[in-house]
């Protein structure tokens, strides 16, 4: 027994330095080549920072397209899901009064056209993407809004449209911030 | 929706055909033979070796293997104890985050010493930088002790008669430098470039296009979650683990971490197969693990993708298919599949909430834990698989009439009692703890109304989940568990913290040991030549004999629990 603790407590020294000292400062060191030295990569409108590129955020304005709920209203400074069980009957309820709010927002659009993910919490709180139909159903109300030829916007978010990786692989997704930084571009 | 399957399809390919030459890869490095990284390991081993006094060349029994494991644990665990008790006054705290209480850290470095990386903290507020890039450490070298454990195993069956299996010291080396080390540098650069960040800074703060100040949280992401990911940790960087935009970000980077999920199980399999030249017995087992796998995964993906029922009654439209919890740039048959990869294995990392998938789907990630074996954590997978091999052969040897003999050794008494003992401790401990948690909570609802986040048969796969992946060491959660009642504290309590560290401390060692002492028994014991009354182990007919008992024994027993929680609220939402 006792020949073992001495090895053990300088091999844990050693395997300190090597996979938290040097492991670390060597995929710090490549990060530096990496998108924005690996601070995150941001984005910014007229040289000012908006927002994180991978990071969602809150879009609540009938004149911008609305992002999906969060659990943590898009506060990037923690993360978290909803964790509502599928059978939980205030969960559904909280579900019900968002489609009633929607309603309110976008009048004429029928209940089998909005999508769950737009009523739906997502993972992390902090969705970046909307899908191509939870974006769709939201023309409508920003074409009134803000004034614009529908068609104008249904092409802006085709043009938006992520495809499938290499066209074979995911989910098509959009991103909302760019999305509704090039909606602020249309006239 | 097809590019949705395709996409799943594409992942199980790639592992497999990257785990193959892995396999041989690994079986190479604990083999001692020459591998192309050689010249540049080689000297990084040997500091190691040098400034940890040890001689690599010199063999232990399985007993010496087994202690020099238990004392380095046990090292990490007091070491642990001590960081994670004062982290708010030592350096890389830029965020000022507040040092942890006894039950917390107790939990939390018990977690990560076993590999399990359940997590009652959240990374943005619960530690420092210098407590993440020390529960990162834990992940190298805990994922490093189960390989090395496995490979003692690896070793005594290849012996035809040994007493000495290996030097522990230099296979964990050995696993940790040459294996999880050059594998995370490779992840770790894929994250970078894909947007994972990876600084000192503290939180950043800015205005956003609708005008909220928001704050982001950002630190050193990218080598923490290539390894979580390669060594079955799952211990995420951020709160919500792989969901997060920085920790995972594109689908791309889904793939990849998710193929990394299971690479390393599955290679172990063509490992062993290589070092002891049966490569059919390889096959034989991955051939179990994967239709048991492809049993679990298949009716996921497809509830996932079909929706929920609740949501489906209130008619709205559910093309994706239930998004509650989930991620746009995933979609349900990524986080399905996610979801089961990462409890079959030991992993536990997540890429959606648990706690939100349809009932079904949560009933089959808590039956992959439950079984643990279906490809199971780095190394210490195949030791679970390697009990059920143990009692399938004695099992079957008494049914045909012949002493059961397993690679030339016979399998007597004594190991048929460790390893029936072990293939019962599993369900001992889940079944025990979430009995004793629901006798609190229905004995008192409202002092621990705090305990659920949902109510009925969820709440009870809420505390049933928990157990679960304490003691498969799995680390994921049903994440509402402490969130009741607008509760913030979550599972953050004396009663969870140390409930849960006493499963996980238990579900890791135990299940360590008693393989080992199974296989350094038998190494010792005389070869018997195979001759036409062996019984074969490579064969289909083996294999459904070893599926049975890993049905009857793991699945069936927790049968009554599961439909407690999760069949009755199927059932319930028709």
């Amino acid at each position: 027994m006792k020949q073992h603790i001495l090895p053990a407590l300088k091999l844990t020294f050693v395997s300190i330095v090597v996979f938290v000292g040097i492991y670390t400062l060597l995929i710090w060191g490549i990060a530096q080549a990496g998108p924005n030295k690996g601070q995150g990569e941001t984005v910014s409108v007229n040289n000012k920072v908006v927002g994180y590129k991978l990071v969602g955020q809150n879009f609540t304005a009938d004149n911008y397209f609305n992002s999906r709920p969060s659990a943590v209203g898009y506060n990037a400074a923690g993360s978290g899901g909803s964790n509502k069980g599928p059978s939980n009957p205030d969960y559904l309820k909280q579900v019900q009064d968002r489609v009633d709010s929607f309603f309110v927002h976008n009048p004429g659009i029928k209940k089998e056209d909005i999508p769950a993910e737009l009523v739906t919490a997502s993972g992390s709180g902090l969705d970046p993407d909307l899908s191509v139909k939870g974006a769709l159903v939201q023309v409508a109300r920003i074409a009134k809004v803000r004034n614009i030829p529908l068609e104008k916007i249904n092409n802006l978010v085709a043009q938006q449209t992520q495809k499938p990786l290499m066209g074979l692989f995911g989910t098509e997704k959009i991103n909302i911030l760019q999305l509704n930084i090039e909606l602020d571009k249309l006239k | 929706m097809n590019t949705e399957i395709f996409g799943v399809f594409a992942m199980f390919i790639i592992t497999v055909l990257l785990a193959i030459p892995l396999g041989r890869y690994i079986g190479k490095v604990y083999n001692g033979d020459k591998t192309w990284l050689d010249p540049i390991i080689n000297p990084l081993d040997k500091f190691f070796y040098k400034i940890g006094g040890i001689k690599p060349e010199k063999e232990m029994t399985w007993q010496q293997n087994l202690v020099a494991l238990l004392i380095i644990n046990l090292v990490w665990f007091l070491f642990s104890m001590l960081v994670m008790m004062n982290m708010s006054w030592l350096p890389l705290n830029p965020d000022g985050n507040p040092s942890m209480t006894a039950d917390l850290a107790f939990n939390t470095t018990i977690s990560f010493v076993s590999n399990t990386n359940l997590q009652h903290y959240s990374g943005e507020n619960g530690v420092s930088y210098l407590g993440q890039l020390l529960l990162m450490f834990f992940q190298f070298v805990s994922a490093g002790t189960g390989m090395a454990a496995c490979a003692v195993v690896f070793k005594a069956m290849k012996e035809k008669n040994a007493d000495k299996l290996g030097n522990f010291y230099s296979y964990f080396v050995k696993s940790c430098t040459r294996i999880l080390l050059p594998l995370s540098i490779v992840i770790a650069i894929v994250l970078i470039f894909n947007g994972t960040p990876m600084n000192f800074q503290g939180k950043d703060q800015f205005i956003s296009l609708q005008g909220d100040t928001v704050n982001v949280s950002r630190g050193p992401a990218a080598a923490m979650v290539a390894i979580k990911q390669i060594g079955t940790n799952g211990g995420g960087y951020f709160g919500v683990n792989s969901a997060h935009p920085f920790e995972n970000p594109n689908y791309f980077t889904n793939m990849v971490e998710n193929v990394c999920i299971i690479l390393i199980p599955i290679a172990m399999i063509f490992a062993l197969g290589y070092m002891l030249k049966r490569k059919r017995f390889a096959w034989m087992v991955f051939g179990v693990m994967t239709i048991g796998f492809l049993l679990l995964v298949i009716p996921s993906i497809y509830q996932e993708m079909k929706g929920s029922n609740a949501i489906h009654k209130m008619g709205l439209l559910q093309n994706l298919g239930s998004m509650e919890g989930k991620e746009v740039r995933f979609g349900p048959a990524a986080s399905a599949y996610w979801g089961i990869t990462t409890t079959v294995t030991s992993n536990g990392s997540v890429n959606a909430m648990h706690d939100s998938f349809t009932p079904l789907t949560g009933m089959f990630a808590m039956l992959g834990m439950m079984i643990n074996s279906f490809y199971g954590g780095v190394g210490v997978g195949f030791l679970n698989f390697y009990i059920f091999i143990i009692i399938a052969v004695f099992i079957s040897g008494l049914m045909v009439g012949r002493t059961p003999e397993f690679l030339g050794k016979k399998i007597e008494a004594k190991e048929m009692k460790i390893a029936a003992i072990i293939a019962l401790l599993h369900p001992f401990l889940i079944l025990v703890g979430t009995a004793i948690a629901s006798h609190l909570y229905a004995g008192n609802p409202k002092e621990y109304a705090d305990w659920l986040n949902n109510p009925g048969n969820h709440g009870f796969s809420e505390m049933l989940y928990e157990f679960t992946s304490s003691s498969a060491n799995n680390g994921s959660g049903f994440e509402g568990l402490g969130y009741g009642n607008g509760s913030s504290v979550g599972d953050n309590t004396p009663f969870w913290n140390i409930a849960c560290g006493i499963v996980m401390i238990l579900g890791r060692f135990l299940p360590i040991i008693g393989p080992l002492a199974i296989a350094g028994i038998l190494a010792k014991k005389k070869y018997v030549p195979e001759s036409a009354g062996t019984l074969k182990t490579d064969t289909s007919t083996f294999a459904i004999m070893i599926f049975a008992v890993i049905f009857i024994i793991a699945a069936l027993s927790f049968f009554p629990a599961l439909a407690l929680g999760p069949i009755a609220e199927y059932f319930g939402m028709r």
